[in-house]
């Protein structure tokens, strides 16, 4: 415990005299969450700032090991650095799909080459990255994908389209499935490539959404010209690659909720509803968000017992799934009583005050948190064959 | 604290399993209810299980027990949900340990605690008198008389209290009926003069009786804790049974579940296993979530009870209101997807639901919990 002690010490330390009063302020806006690229626009030299000092340290991604740009931390003292960040309300200095998504899966499967090539540059936030996954065939049924990628000798031709490619407007590069074998198993004729989003032959267009935000894109590669040494892992595996990202990519989204920096549903409903007698003021919604807060408390401490096994080498089988099924289920139920606890002032969508229309943005947006990444459904899939082993599941 | 287990809790769990299995396994608890047992669990069952150190899991070890703590004391529970155990482990070592070693003068320890430990005393927490949980409801009367008090007043729901050998009794030395001030806590014999004990006869065949006490003369030396002081001791011994009566439910939960998943591998209808159709299998996989989320909250509340911390209150509830839910959900599951065997007496599955059912009204259900947490978090 010493040594714990001594490095908790320091990071509060090193903390306080590096993180900018700016930084630990609670996020308001989309603009506040920095995502690094290329064309990144901080809001201002605060956010750069504590970008450049954490990536430099390494703090971004604190347990992946220092000679590809992490901090080499053990999981204790990862902890400690998000316990001594949540102190100070500290922001996360970024988002990135590329720590979240691609980096370990590049851990695994990548070479020597492609781990330094590109995980140095994912944790200083150089490079953003986008996932090509889904096609306008390939959903829940994601391997019968169809986007080509023809040995073309020294390269590969990519020719194909994805669809709800996150942000695909606003990434560097991707990290797509693509058919080197169409004559294969659908599985097994499938491999993992990355490129370059400026290479010629790639255009992106936003879908506008029910929340009427555009965070997704339709993504079409014309004939795009990919040097044969992006392909990660061997040709015909990248559906294993794809999978071991996915359970990264599920854990993600389900613990978006874990990360106790929100007000509880009913620290907003005591501001915005008021007490009546030491209770809430309206008794029938007090019912459903307690019910909601015994479920979200739960979850959490789910999340904490998970992480604790998993250090102690214990654990349970196809836990992505569970995590990401209850925890999307969970943030919906959320956006739901958020709306009923605002009442017609939920409905609100557009008008001159300060965020006004972003609870029913924010309702909408969830309702697709139990569908990217893959649904409720395919995950009760998974959990009901790997955890359970129901026949023909 | 993390919630893993220690590798000593992780033997008590392997010898709790492997008792209750062979000892006090569901077929003794159907031989029980059908012989309408008078005692209505084994004795010898209970004298193998103090010297197992279960009796006294939460009797200091200087009093001759165990000491073995919160956690084993629910993983014991745990146990005896998953095997139906009749066994007076709530009533006697968890209730009646945590009131002596709450309010329980050096005295009363010393005499009580070590007859706890060898399984020598019975204990049973005469406190309730609503049929729906609510502690500081305690029309129950003490008055003054000679060297102590008279009790008078009706508990409708004491757990094993027709075999209790010492009652611990609520009653109201002050206040209003509803008032959690003026609650006094007393140790008084089963046998006294005045005591009426009418066995009923539960749904889940436990015991529980119906007391009675009609100017009941009990000694001023046997008063627990401080006069007028007993509701922060009951809150103690209450938050203690609500989180093992947690870890009882999830052992409910976690046996039906099992039992209903090897079910679903096994019944065969339209030519295929029914557990291949989806729609089973989308229920059984929530069910596990649902049960893995009830087995955090209950080691958060057994773990928050060892290490004395101040939110030990709200661990409670939360997990007696997520276990009593999930157990619930878990045994009508279990009882609906093995359809019509499901409904027959002859068959086990049936037991859980009764057994989930009678430990979810106790101490509190979702109802009662949900609303102290909401008023524990300011709302």
């Amino acid at each position: 415990m010493d040594l714990l002690d001594t490095f908790r010490a320091e990071t509060r330390a090193w903390l306080e005299a590096n993180c900018p009063a700016e930084m630990r302020q609670p996020i308001a806006r989309d603009a506040d969450v920095c995502w690094g690229g290329r064309n990144v626009k901080f809001t201002g030299e605060a956010q750069r700032l504590w970008l450049e000092r954490m990536g430099a340290r390494g703090w971004t991604v604190p347990e992946w090991p220092r000679e590809y740009g992490g901090g080499g931390l053990s999981k204790d003292e990862a902890k400690v650095l998000a316990s001594e960040m949540r102190r100070i309300k500290a922001r996360s200095p970024l988002a990135s799909f590329g720590i979240w998504m691609l980096g370990p899966a590049l851990l695994k499967y990548g070479n020597e080459e492609q781990k330094r090539e590109h995980l140095p540059r994912i944790a200083r936030g150089e490079i953003r990255w986008c996932q090509g996954y889904s096609e306008p065939g390939a959903g829940s049924d994601l391997a019968s994908l169809r986007t080509s990628a023809e040995d073309m000798g020294d390269h590969y031709l990519v020719n194909g389209q994805k669809v709800w490619t996150s942000y695909a407007d606003k990434a560097d590069w991707i990290f797509c499935l693509v058919r080197t074998d169409s004559t294969a198993a659908k599985h097994l004729g499938i491999s993992f490539l990355l490129f370059d989003m400026a290479s010629p032959g790639v255009s992106t267009s936003p879908i506008k959404l029910i929340s009427g935000a555009s965070p997704f894109c339709q993504t079409f590669f014309d004939n795009v010209k990919v040097p044969k040494q992006n392909l990660m892992g061997a040709p015909g595996k990248g559906w294993d690659i794809a999978k071991y990202l996915l359970t990264h990519e599920r854990e993600m989204i389900g613990d978006m909720d874990a990360g106790g920096q929100r007000d509880s549903v009913s620290q907003i409903a005591r501001r915005t509803l008021g007490m009546d007698a030491a209770v809430l003021a309206d008794t029938g919604l007090r019912t459903d968000i307690v019910r909601h807060e015994i479920n979200a408390w739960a979850f959490a401490l789910t999340m904490e017992r998970v992480k604790d096994e998993a250090k102690a080498g214990q654990g349970v089988g196809a836990l992505s799934s569970m995590l990401k099924y209850y925890g999307t289920e969970l943030n919906k139920d959320r956006q739901q009583l958020l709306m009923s606890v605002a009442g017609s002032d939920g409905l609100a969508w557009e008008g001159p005050a300060e965020g006004e229309g972003d609870l029913a943005r924010g309702w909408l947006r969830s309702r697709a948190n139990s569908i990217e990444g893959g649904t409720s459904e395919i995950n009760l899939n998974i959990i009901a064959k790997r955890v359970l082993s129901l026949p023909g599941a | 604290m993390a919630l893993t287990l220690t590798d000593d809790q992780k033997m008590i769990r392997e010898s709790a399993d492997g008792f209750f299995r062979t000892e006090a396994p569901v077929s003794q608890h159907r031989k029980l209810r059908d012989t309408a047992d008078a005692t209505g669990f084994d004795r010898a069952t209970w004298a193998k299980m103090a010297e197992m150190g279960f009796a006294g899991v939460l009797v200091p070890e200087a009093h001759g027990g165990a000491g073995f703590g919160h956690v084993a004391a629910g993983l014991i529970m745990e146990a005896i949900g998953r095997n139906l155990s009749a066994a007076p482990m709530l009533s006697t070592a968890i209730l009646g340990t945590t009131a002596l070693v709450t309010g329980g003068s050096a005295e009363q320890q010393a005499r009580y605690l070590p007859l706890i430990a060898e399984g020598k005393r019975l204990f049973a927490l005469a406190a309730d008198e609503a049929a729906r949980h609510a502690p500081a409801h305690v029309a129950t009367t003490a008055t003054p008389s000679g060297n102590g008090f008279k009790l008078n007043g009706t508990k409708g729901f004491v757990l094993d209290g027709h075999v209790a050998d010492t009652l611990i009794v609520a009653a109201r030395t002050s206040g209003d009926h509803d008032s959690r001030d003026g609650i006094t806590l007393f140790l008084v014999d089963a046998t006294s003069a005045g005591i009426a004990i009418e066995r009923r006869a539960m749904v889940d065949s436990r015991n529980a009786a119906r007391i009675s006490f009609d100017d009941v003369q009990v000694d001023g030396a046997d008063v627990l804790g401080a006069v007028g002081e007993g509701f922060g001791i009951l809150e103690k011994v209450l938050d203690a049974g609500r989180a093992c009566l947690a870890a009882e439910m999830l052992g409910v939960s976690s046996e039906s579940f099992a039992r209903t998943v090897d079910y679903l591998k096994q019944r065969e209808q339209f030519g295929q296993k029914i557990g291949s159709f989806q729609a089973l299998q989308h229920r059984a996989a929530h069910l596990f979530c649902e049960v893995e989320l009830a087995r955090s909250t209950m080691l958060r509340a057994l773990v928050a009870l060892d290490s004395c911390d101040d939110r030990s209150s709200q661990f409670a509830s939360l997990a007696k209101a997520k276990c009593g839910e999930v157990a619930k959900l878990a045994t009508n599951e279990a009882v609906q997807m093995h359809g019509g065997i499901g409904m027959t007496d002859d068959f086990d599955i049936g037991f859980f639901m009764k057994r989930a059912r009678a430990a979810q009204e106790t101490f509190g259900d979702i109802a009662f919990h949900g609303d102290r947490l909401a008023r524990m978090m300011g709302y």
